[in-house]
């Protein structure tokens, strides 16, 4: 930290003023830019604030719910919707463990064939296309898509994961095999290995366990989004969720985010257990 | 590493034959599984539905395009309202995340015993429940619009911001917290001097990355009546007006990568 703290100096002492007090130096230097940019967030505070319109009689209505919906949580109704929340939470989690299976087995050649340093180069664009088109687009944006082409039911989702999955993995693995010990390909390579056995004990030896982690989380993320996708009808948890909540069962949709909060919680504690026995 | 004695010889071997075993059985559980699971899964599926797939596909793809550009002219209000659900949201959650990263952290809780676990226990509520859940709950609570989705936003975030943040705070430095406490400084200086400062940095990069991650989940927080543009792609599926789907996935697309650009400009200025 430096202020503009000076030493005194005993000659010239009395003749001038000394600061007596040392102060932070201002995150931006420039005076001007920095009211600037404070009159800029105070004026985009008061026209965003301004444009969100609250309705003050809707919202002391859906207080009392609020409240309804509190108690839901003090007394969740696993029962009376028992056979509907078993259905969707079979099909979340079915479709959570094949979306993550199916999704790991492409990712892994669109992964290698991502890889800069193993894959030529129209591959490599190739790869690279498709794993951008599969990040930037939202999951629910893909479920949409697929509702529309294969209909309704949990066969939308098991793709829309499935999809999502292999932007994520073979992006990370892309980039895990780019940074691969090179001098242990070459070693393998000397031994007069072809390419295949240069990728099995050169490469596929140093990325597996990050490799299983990595799915291993997915797993994890697959399952929250498992249960989001079903609101546009992909099947899985979600659906219930929104049927609950809109016979206005809050009890019952109690029941249902504290299930899905419990399996989120026991799928990351066993996958960051079993990431850190294998990593 | 195990070695297999054979007739010609020692075979090196990874694994003993009880490991390859577990491995392998392992593997077939998996598969076992995959099995199962998939015939759960597609015990009610239509497969008519799933073979015309491709021409669905070709189909839809075929009234995509041209996307309806004249729509635009509906979609600037919607476009303000999903960057102000996202600012406004993070905003609030940061209002809230921090004295709960300041009580989370093991050293500025007041007590870990009694504090510090309600506030991991805040942290991991929010972070389990997806901002879409959150909104579909608030819809019904408050009503549909801006608010509702403002306040999902905030609450998703919380979990991210609060974790990432006492997460920095615990790997502050000591040492120039010990510093400023030599100089006689109170709690609240001590914290101001000491702490502040070094978490800054962690501060201002979770912030911009989470903005980031809330623009692209206020743009389909819509869907479930919670404002924004969502409310328009909503509209535009439910009446099958797929020009004007493809014009929304163009102006959300076109948001997002403006707000990566923004963000990755102001985190090179600050951090």
């Amino acid at each position: 930290m430096s202020g503009p703290a000076v030493l005194p100096d005993p000659a010239s002492e009395g003749a001038r003023r000394y600061p007596r007090h040392w102060r932070r130096p201002p995150l931006i230097s420039d005076g001007r830019l920095r009211w600037a940019i404070y009159a800029g967030v105070l004026l985009y505070l008061v026209v965003g604030i301004g444009a969100v319109e609250v309705n003050w009689g809707r919202l002391s209505e859906g207080w009392e719910r609020g409240l309804r919906f509190l108690g839901g949580f003090v007394e969740p109704d696993f029962i009376s919707r028992w056979d509907d929340i078993r259905a969707g939470l079979i099909e979340s989690l079915t479709m959570t463990l094949t979306a993550t299976v199916v999704g790991v087995l492409i990712s892994i050649p669109v992964g290698i064939g991502a890889a800069r340093n193993i894959a030529p180069s129209p591959v490599y664009l190739a790869c690279r296309a498709l794993i951008a088109l599969s990040r930037s687009l939202q999951e629910i944006i893909v479920a949409i898509l697929f509702v529309a082409m294969v209909g309704f039911g949990p066969l939308a989702g098991f793709l829309t994961l499935a999809f999502a999955t292999i932007g994520f993995l073979a992006k990370l693995l892309a980039e895990d095999i780019e940074d691969i010990d090179a001098a242990q390909v070459e070693a393998i390579r000397a031994t007069g290995a072809g390419w295949w056995q240069v990728l099995d004990y050169g490469i596929r030896s140093q990325v597996t366990p990050r490799l299983i982690g990595l799915s291993l989380y997915r797993l994890d993320i697959n399952f929250r989004e498992s249960a989001v996708i079903g609101i546009v009808g992909a099947g899985g948890v979600g659906a219930t969720l929104n049927t609950a909540l809109d016979r206005y069962e809050y009890d019952s949709a109690a029941a249902i985010l504290i299930l899905i909060i419990a399996i989120v919680l026991v799928t990351e504690y066993v996958s960051g257990w079993v990431r850190a026995r294998v990593q | 590493m195990a070695i297999r004695q054979t007739p010609d010889g020692p075979i090196w071997r990874k694994r003993t034959t009880p490991q390859s075993l577990a491995l392998w059985f392992g593997w077939l559980l998996l598969v076992l599984l995959f099995v199962l699971a998939w015939e759960a899964m597609t015990r009610n599926q239509i497969w008519a539905f799933v073979w015309d797939a491709p021409e669905q596909a070709a189909d839809l793809f075929g009234r995509m395009v041209p996307p309806r550009w004249s729509y635009m002219d509906q979609l600037w209000v919607p476009l303000w309202d999903t960057i102000n659900i996202a600012t406004l949201g993070t905003l609030l959650a940061i209002v809230l995340a921090v004295p709960v990263a300041f009580l989370a952290a093991r050293n500025t809780t007041p007590s870990p015993l009694l504090v510090r676990p309600i506030a991991i226990f805040i942290i991991v509520g929010s972070r389990s429940v997806n901002a879409l859940i959150w909104a579909l709950l608030l819809v019904a609570i408050l009503g549909p619009g801006l608010l509702a989705g403002i306040i999902a936003i905030a609450l998703r975030s919380i979990g991210f911001i609060g974790k990432l943040l006492y997460e920095a705070i615990e790997e502050i430095d000591p040492r120039q917290v010990e510093a400023i406490r030599a100089t006689g400084a109170g709690p609240a200086q001590v914290l101001d001097f000491g702490i502040v400062p070094q978490i800054m940095p962690a501060f201002a990069g979770i912030t911009l990355f989470r903005w980031d991650i809330n623009i692209r989940e206020s743009t389909v927080l819509g869907l479930v009546g919670a404002g924004g543009i969502g409310l328009q792609l909503k509209s535009s599926v439910d009446s099958l007006a797929w020009p004007q789907v493809t014009l929304i996935f163009i102006a959300i697309l076109a948001t997002v990568i403006l707000s990566e650009w923004v963000s990755a400009r102001v985190r090179a200025a600050l951090i």
